[in-house]
């Protein structure tokens, strides 16, 4: 399978401000009844979107300005809590290609990776750059250059980290892994015959 | 060969790692996958689009846990999506040749539960499932990784994964524990110490006197609580307590296959002087029966402590991070924890639904009742600890004093069950998260403490310390 080589990502962002946003926050768990993917987007950021009453709050991600924004971005720890894929799911199904934050939760980065979605890392100080420059002009075009390690937005621009491995593996086209996991089935099996609690029972 | 001292997490790495992938990372070999009902489906529709087989069928093990009622057992289900979810596993189990405990083989419950239940968790292995607390299964000397779905397609179709090394923190806790303190206590003091996001790029060694002289049942409390200290992994080096607690499980080795399996499974366990990458001592009586007063694991007090108040905050972060807690959760800044009004008690979860925690509460729940106004459930791991409670008559106990004893499954901990907390209802909950909306109401609110202090809040109808209102000590 031949993969895009994802060295940048260039579309509108929109800054959903806060530390620590969970995955229930991103994707309540009462959405995750479901056997496919398809449809999660609507219900990205769902309780923090909607009153209890269903009616909606003015979140960032539903003002006018902001529809059809493709590039995230938050605050600390974002992602933390489940392993559910649920949450990167619902964000690339609501049309966002890449989240620029302070830091990452480990499972959340490592499952957005693997759907090619970009998650960098930038300083406090820098994406409340960008979110001002946002705020002033909703339709401003950012770059997030995966390759070059900065995020470009009008005239300015700032400096962002990516873990290598993921780095490598967005631009190289290598960050849906299992390609390369099938390729390497014959040293599984020998692998496995070594370890005694594998042998076929 | 060099002989150079190394740690359990090393040498199972070391096992396992079947080469280097062009990025740096390791395809590392997954000895056992445990799958569940809400992240397998789609990675066996994706291994259906790849036309692509499971490669150790053997080797990956499936139960039902997160949707299942229980209270109304009859399928099919009065949720048409839930049921939906059933038939979807049980189809892919039965079409990819997958070893399934569905409630009809008496060995259903939560994933966590099971696994070492069947004694199909053991030391010196890597252990994949689709769900962060996973790393419960460390309490055996086990590496355990919580997965996500796209890694879920990739261990079924190739048993493996890729995955960059962690680095190693030793948590060494010390002493005798103060009575009425829990295992449970001991992981919420150590992720409020070391923060939600500390353990990020860890694994979390758990060590000292007081794990050695845990059970196995409370090194899972702890261990399954890694996660919410943001570390992927944690564990506990295997010894004689957990040798004894595998021997004689439907999956345990037998016979002379027992003997090499011990003396495999000891050869695991962390050589003394070997390297980490950070050492953190705790002293165990340094440790009080903490809970939550906020909307992550980290937002924790002892029982004694006040609810924090905004102008004590040491960073702006902390500062609007205890704003915006105290405002989802109504609570006092500043005020005692102790006497907040709860309107449910939930006993059960991957982190306090086995056996010796419904003993523990069941040994102080005697002959008091729960107080009027407060919905109390109890809810067994899986179907044979409720099979092992009910032997003991602890069901009857709990039933007495006012719980409702449930059949086993993840229940109220993220509510994908029609157990639900309503509107902005309290509840005293044994579970491990308390995120915003967690126990399946937008507005609920979720205060985490040990079984015992759930039982101490259903009894008086407020949070409460466990020690007076049972007069431990
Ligand atoms: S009991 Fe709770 S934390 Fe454990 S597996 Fe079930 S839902 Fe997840």
């Amino acid at each position: 399978m031949a993969l895009a080589k994802i060295t940048s990502v260039t579309g509108r962002g929109v800054y959903v401000p806060g530390n620590d946003i969970d995955t229930d926050r991103i994707i309540p768990a009462r959405f995750m009844k479901c056997v496919t993917f398809d449809g999660l987007g609507e219900f990205l950021f769902h309780d923090v979107r909607h009153t209890p009453e269903g009616a909606p709050t003015g979140h960032p991600i539903d003002q006018p300005a902001h529809k059809g924004a493709s590039i995230l971005l938050s605050g600390a720890n974002f992602g933390c809590g489940s392993s559910r894929e649920h949450a990167p799911q619902a964000i690339h199904k609501a049309g966002f290609r890449a989240v620029i934050a302070e830091n990452f939760a480990e499972i959340f980065f490592g499952n957005s990776t693997t759907l090619g979605i970009p998650c960098v890392n930038a300083a406090r100080e820098d994406i409340a750059r960008v979110a001002a420059a946002i705020e002033r002009d909703p339709s401003l075009e950012i770059t997030v250059d995966v390759a070059a390690l900065e995020v470009r937005f009008g005239a300015d621009s700032i400096k962002i980290t990516q873990r290598e491995s993921a780095r490598d593996a967005l631009v190289n086209g290598r960050w849906d892994a299992i390609g390369d996991l099938i390729d390497g089935l014959p040293a599984v099996h020998a692998t496995a015959a070594r370890l005694p609690y594998l042998a076929t029972a | 060969m060099s002989a150079q001292p190394r740690s359990l997490f090393e040498k199972v790495w070391a096992a396992h790692a079947v080469r280097t992938l062009a990025n740096g990372q390791t395809q590392l070999l997954i000895g056992t996958h445990l799958i569940h009902e809400v992240t397998s489906p789609q990675a066996f529709g994706m291994l259906r689009d790849l036309g692509l087989q499971v490669a150790f069928p053997h080797r990956t093990f499936a139960t039902v846990d997160h949707i299942v009622p229980t209270n109304e057992l009859v399928e099919p289900y009065r949720d048409p999506l839930a049921q939906a979810m059933m038939d979807e596993l049980r189809k892919n189990c039965a079409q990819f040749g997958v070893t399934f405990f569905d409630r009809a083989s008496g060995k259903q419950g939560i994933v966590h539960i099971v696994g070492p239940e069947q004694g199909i968790t053991q030391p010196g292995t890597t252990i994949a499932c689709g769900d962060s607390h996973t790393s419960t299964h460390g309490a055996f000397g086990a590496i355990a990784f919580g997965i996500g779905t796209s890694q879920v397609r990739d261990v079924l179709a190739t048993q493996t994964m890729a995955l960059g090394a962690l680095k190693v923190r030793r948590i060494e806790v010390n002493g005798k524990l103060r009575p009425g303190v829990y295992a449970k206590d001991v992981i919420l003091h150590i992720i409020r110490q070391l923060g939600v996001n500390g353990g990020t790029g860890f694994a979390y060694e758990y060590a000292g006197s007081t794990f050695d002289a845990f059970s196995m049942e409370e090194r899972m409390t702890v261990c399954n609580m890694s996660i919410e200290g943001g570390a992927r992994v944690g564990y506990v080096n295997p010894d004689e307590t957990t040798f004894a607690y595998l021997k004689g499980r439907p999956y345990s080795p037998t016979g002379d296959a027992w003997d090499a399996a011990v003396a495999r499974w000891r050869s695991f366990a962390s050589d003394p002087g070997c390297r980490y990458d950070d050492v953190v001592r705790i002293d165990a009586a340094d440790i009080a029966p903490s809970v939550t007063w906020g909307i992550n694991p980290g937002q924790g007090i002892a029982i004694t402590e006040n609810i924090p108040s905004p102008e004590t905050a040491a960073t702006d972060d902390d500062r609007a991070g205890i704003i915006e807690a105290l405002a989802y959760m109504k609570l006092p800044a500043g005020q005692p924890i102790k006497g907040t009004k709860i309107n449910v008690a939930f006993l059960g979860s991957c982190t306090n639904g086995r056996l010796s925690d419904f003993q523990e509460v069941a040994k102080y729940i005697q002959g008091r009742k729960v107080a009027p106004g407060v919905r109390a459930i109890a809810v067994p791991g899986s179907q044979i600890v409720a099979l092992q409670c009910e032997k003991l008559g602890l069901d009857k106990i709990l039933a007495e004093a006012g719980f409702e004893w449930r059949a086993a499954g993840c229940s109220m901990c993220l509510a994908m069950n029609p157990d639900k907390l309503i509107g902005d209802e309290l509840c005293a909950s044994s579970s491990n998260r308390n995120f915003k909306g967690r126990q399946g109401s937008v507005t609920g609110r979720t205060v985490l403490m040990s079984p015992v202090m759930v039982a101490a809040a259903a009894v008086t109808g407020v949070v409460a310390d466990a020690r007076e209102v049972f007069a431990v000590n």
